[in-house]
């Protein structure tokens, strides 16, 4: 999908075209920061900024990919000053279970195996790839959520996520293999075998 | 060692090998696995995609 740049958008054309965008800036900065307010803050000012800076937009990147950046570098900063981030309070049981898809023997229950992706590679420059891909990971559980999102919207090591979150490294790698489990079976079902995609 | 035919292991090392660099026999005995697992062999493959996928969108993160 070539990307619009939208640099000569008036504001309200800027807008309409951010506004589909707004909710998953909002699920990306609650996910991270203590209050409400904050999160709600933040985007503003990432759309005010956006906005200002929008003649030095080159299209490289699609423009909801560069606005969500800006975003991402205001909370990657946020963390860094450990400035009104969330406490994080580590609970297995508020994980979610994996483990039913898998048998006694532990090989993979039938319904739960993966499933061949028709044409997975042309879809990951698409827009409405990365929309599917933002809801299936802010409706992970909250705390797996924002694991997932530190190691690969951000781009923390590991080893960073544990000192920002205080918790172990096993931990972390706990959360993230049920997300990767979960984030399979989600784009699996609603983009890779979803009837619409199929060529 | 967890019994050769354990997906939920493989899948376990598969999320890991992401995150951390695996021992000797970690690899050893998740290529075993793989060679063995038809579901597995899938599953890592689309893993190793959504791993791509994500390298490049932060990639993308920087452009303007």
């Amino acid at each position: 999908m070539p990307a619009e740049p939208c640099q000569n958008c008036s504001q309200t054309e800027f807008e309409q075209r951010i506004d589909p965008l707004r909710p998953r800036l909002i699920a990306f900065a609650k996910l991270h920061l203590k209050f409400e307010a904050d999160a709600e803050d933040a985007v503003q000012e990432c759309l005010i900024s956006a906005w200002k800076q929008l003649e030095k937009f080159a299209g490289k990147s699609s423009l909801e990919t560069w606005v969500f950046g800006i975003l991402r570098h205001k909370l990657i900063d946020l963390y860094r000053h450990h400035s009104k981030i969330r406490t994080f309070e580590y609970n297995e049981s508020k994980l979610p279970d994996t483990d039913g898809w898998f048998q006694k023997d532990e090989h993979w229950h039938n319904e739960h195996a993966p499933s061949n992706w028709s044409s997975p590679y042309q879809t990951l420059e698409n827009e409405h790839f990365w929309q599917v891909f933002d809801i299936c990971v802010f409706h992970l559980p909250e705390q797996t959520s924002r694991v997932f999102t530190l190691r690969e919207f951000m781009g923390f090591e590991t080893a960073q996520i544990c000192e920002s979150l205080h918790i172990s490294e096993h931990n972390c790698w706990t959360i993230l293999h049920r997300a990767r489990l979960r984030l399979r079976a989600c784009l699996e079902q609603n983009w890779f075998t979803a009837e619409e995609n199929r060529q | 060692m967890k019994k050769m035919s354990s997906c939920k292991h493989a899948t376990e090392l598969m999320s890991q090998k992401q995150d951390r660099k695996l021992t000797f026999k970690e690899q050893s005995w998740l290529i075993t696995h793989l060679t063995l697992c038809h579901n597995c062999r899938r599953c890592n493959k689309q893993f190793e995609l959504l791993e791509k996928a994500c390298e490049q969108r932060r990639e993308e993160f920087e452009k303007s």
